[in-house]
């Protein structure tokens, strides 16, 4: 009953100003809907350039490096002194990963993994005429490669599954098959590391959006591969995981290092600059939201205020037949709110409009062959966030002019005529 | 005394800017059930100053007030505000009508603050009042449709919405002519007799004065004469 009077009252001298109240909810929405249309537009931007990395690189790569044994014999003859060994050279170990089945067994029987992708990387030569062109094949498993990294996404031209189906055949990256000018269905010769030549059919074009990578990497099937090195059918040197929860990777790849005796890197530690970059990019999107909502906020200020001052007689008589200040200070806080959440919700909509709006704008780009246009993300947590913080800034707009309202002395004001 | 509605005791005031002086001299009355009460005395002599600290606007006094033989002293500004929701009327020299109400929301107002009745019954209520004052016909206009005088007795209705102890007034007829001061005072004497309205009004008329009850008479911030 009480709060109906409340907010009878605050609609009446709101309505009596609609202008200069519809003004200053204008200044909310227009704050929350370029909040909106901002961080849902970095974010897609954002996820857009990660997905470059993040998507297709595993959360945790097991392999084999090549570098010096630890242990020397020096220290197994002198145990207990310091020795110190200069120019210590590896040994020609094979970078292929031991005991790739068993580990396979106990990575899918792991409920933290969501799947397990093996590859070989190998250095070729693209023979072009008489020239040769350095490069790296790549041995995957197409199906499981597509399933967790999305590889079929990037590639722009043939089937994938060809890469499986056809016997030696290869998927060009779009730089290489450009300078070998070749296309699908046209065979190319390419050397091997150890010096053998093969002849592979392209059944694919792939392009990763990254310029390098595309006029190096090339893409076959494991048994393709190994046949290529003369190497036996279990022959990887590569295990990629995919995780759950890819925050638990740099653990996870500590875990994995010592329980295979195995080297192993995850993705934070291998791409920490996109993490860096992404977070900037958010940091920046949020502050400029929250000064645009804060400007509004002087805006609601401001005609809060003015009202008040304009309202003193109305705030001397209603204290005066019996009105508190607490009484008082909710009316003007009700008016302030009211602007608030009528300012913010024509924001969340205008603003969700705007990004659908962007989201049809053409955006191509050559290193970006799945994306059409510009992206959005449509993350509920931003109208979360814009509608929780448009009421908390109006509310705070409108306390300290309402707390000002609460305390008119109504004597100064009724003497003073 | 069963019957005292108000009662002063030994009540005293400063102003302290730009320096101190005592406007209020220990000033004690008694306002009685029924009683209609004027307060007359020289511009400055304190008489609006003692009416707003009657009314509990003003707490910066020493000295103590009964309502209704109730102690204000020490009270919250949330109590003294219900007691002047529930026991005290005003009618001031200017009308201070919400604009942005129509005349019969204006008078409802402390009424719905109060919330003794549902709303629907203190619309009734707000009309009768109207009725006493002879303005019913003009409820469902806004306020600032009304005439000077008109307006004046809205705010009297809006006064005795919740059939209030006391009447306050200060100079309720100041800014009226000769005939609407008359029938602000008619509808005051009326009050007193038909209602058994107490009331206490402020005013530097001495023709309205003297046709009330009891004439308190202030000089210095002191009572000459009461």
């Amino acid at each position: 009953m009480k709060f109906q009077l409340i907010l009878r009252i605050s609609k009446a001298l709101l309505l009596a100003r609609i202008k200069q109240t519809s003004v200053a909810a204008f200044g909310v929405t227009f704050s929350i809907m370029m909040f909106i249309t901002l961080l849902s537009f970095m974010t897609g931007l954002n996820d857009l350039l990660d997905s470059l990395v993040i998507n297709r690189t595993p959360h945790i790569r097991l392999y084999n490096e090549l570098k010096p044994t630890v242990i020397q014999p020096a220290d197994n003859v002198f145990p207990n002194s310091y020795n110190f060994i200069h120019s210590v050279k590896p040994k020609a170990t094979k970078t292929e990963l031991y005991n790739v089945a068993s580990i396979r067994d106990v990575l899918s029987a792991d409920p933290r993994v969501l799947g397990v992708a093996p590859r070989i990387t190998t250095p070729v030569f693209y023979n072009i005429g008489n020239a040769n062109l350095s490069g790296i094949i790549n041995g995957i498993d197409i199906v499981k490669e597509s399933q967790l990294f999305a590889f079929s996404d990037y590639v722009v031209e043939g089937n994938v599954l060809d890469l499986k189906h056809v016997p030696n055949s290869i998927i060009l990256g779009k730089g290489v098959a450009e300078k070998m000018m070749v296309g699908i269905g046209d065979i190319v010769s390419i050397t091997t590391s150890n010096g053998e030549q093969f002849s592979l059919k392209v059944v694919g074009i792939f392009q990763s959006g990254l310029l390098d990578l595309d006029k190096v990497q090339s893409y076959a099937s494991i048994g393709s591969t190994q046949k290529l090195i003369g190497a036996s059918n279990d022959y990887i040197t590569d295990l990629q995981i995919k995780l759950k929860d890819i925050l638990l990777a740099p653990a996870m790849a500590k875990e994995f290092t010592k329980r295979f005796e195995v080297d192993a890197v995850d993705i934070q530690t291998a791409n920490s600059q996109f993490e860096t970059g992404s977070s900037v990019r958010t940091i920046i999107s949020y502050a400029v939201g929250i000064t645009l909502l804060i400007v509004a906020g002087f805006g609601i200020y401001n005609i809060l205020n003015m009202m008040i001052y304009e309202k003193m007689d109305s705030i001397a008589i209603m204290k005066a037949t019996g009105f508190s200040g607490k009484d008082v200070m909710y009316i003007f806080i009700s008016i302030a709110l009211s602007i608030g959440i009528a300012g913010g919700t024509l924001g969340l909509i205008l603003g969700y409009g705007l990004s659908a709006l962007i989201d049809q704008i053409p955006f191509n780009t050559m290193a970006l062959p799945t994306i059409k246009t510009y992206p959005i993300n449509y993350s509920l947590k931003f109208y979360a966030i814009g509608g929780i913080f448009s009421v908390i800034t109006t509310y705070l707009a409108g306390f300290f002019p309402s707390r000002k309202a609460s305390k008119i002395d109504p004597v100064v004001i009724i003497r003073g005529k | 005394m069963g019957n005292t509605v108000l009662e002063a005791r030994k009540i005293d005031k400063f102003f302290h800017d730009p320096v101190s002086v005592q406007v209020l001299k220990e000033i004690s009355f008694e306002l009685n059930k029924g009683e209609f009460v004027s307060v007359i005395g020289k511009s400055g002599c304190g008489k609006s100053t003692l009416l707003y600290v009657l009314s509990t606007m003003d707490t910066d006094y020493t000295g103590n007030l009964l309502i209704d033989q109730v102690s204000t002293k020490g009270l919250a500004e949330a109590d003294l505000a219900k007691i002047r929701n529930e026991k005290i009327g005003f009618v001031f020299q200017f009308h201070y009508l919400l604009y942005e109400f129509t005349v019969l929301e204006n008078v409802m107002l402390p009424g719905l603050k109060l919330g003794r009745y549902s709303p629907q019954e203190i619309r009734e209520r707000a009309y009768e009042k109207l009725k006493i004052l002879g303005i019913e016909h003009e409820a469902l206009k806004k306020a600032n449709q009304l005439s000077g005088g008109q307006k004046q007795r809205v705010a009297i209705a809006r006064a005795l919405i919740n059939d209030p102890l006391i009447i306050m007034g200060d100079e309720p007829t100041g800014n009226l002519d000769k005939k609407n001061s008359e029938i602000v005072f008619e509808t005051f004497e009326n009050l007193a007799k038909h209602h058994n309205q107490s009331l206490l009004i402020v005013t530097h008329d001495n023709d309205f004065a003297a046709r009330t009850h009891r004439i308190i008479e202030m000089e210095d911030g002191k009572i000459v004469n009461a």
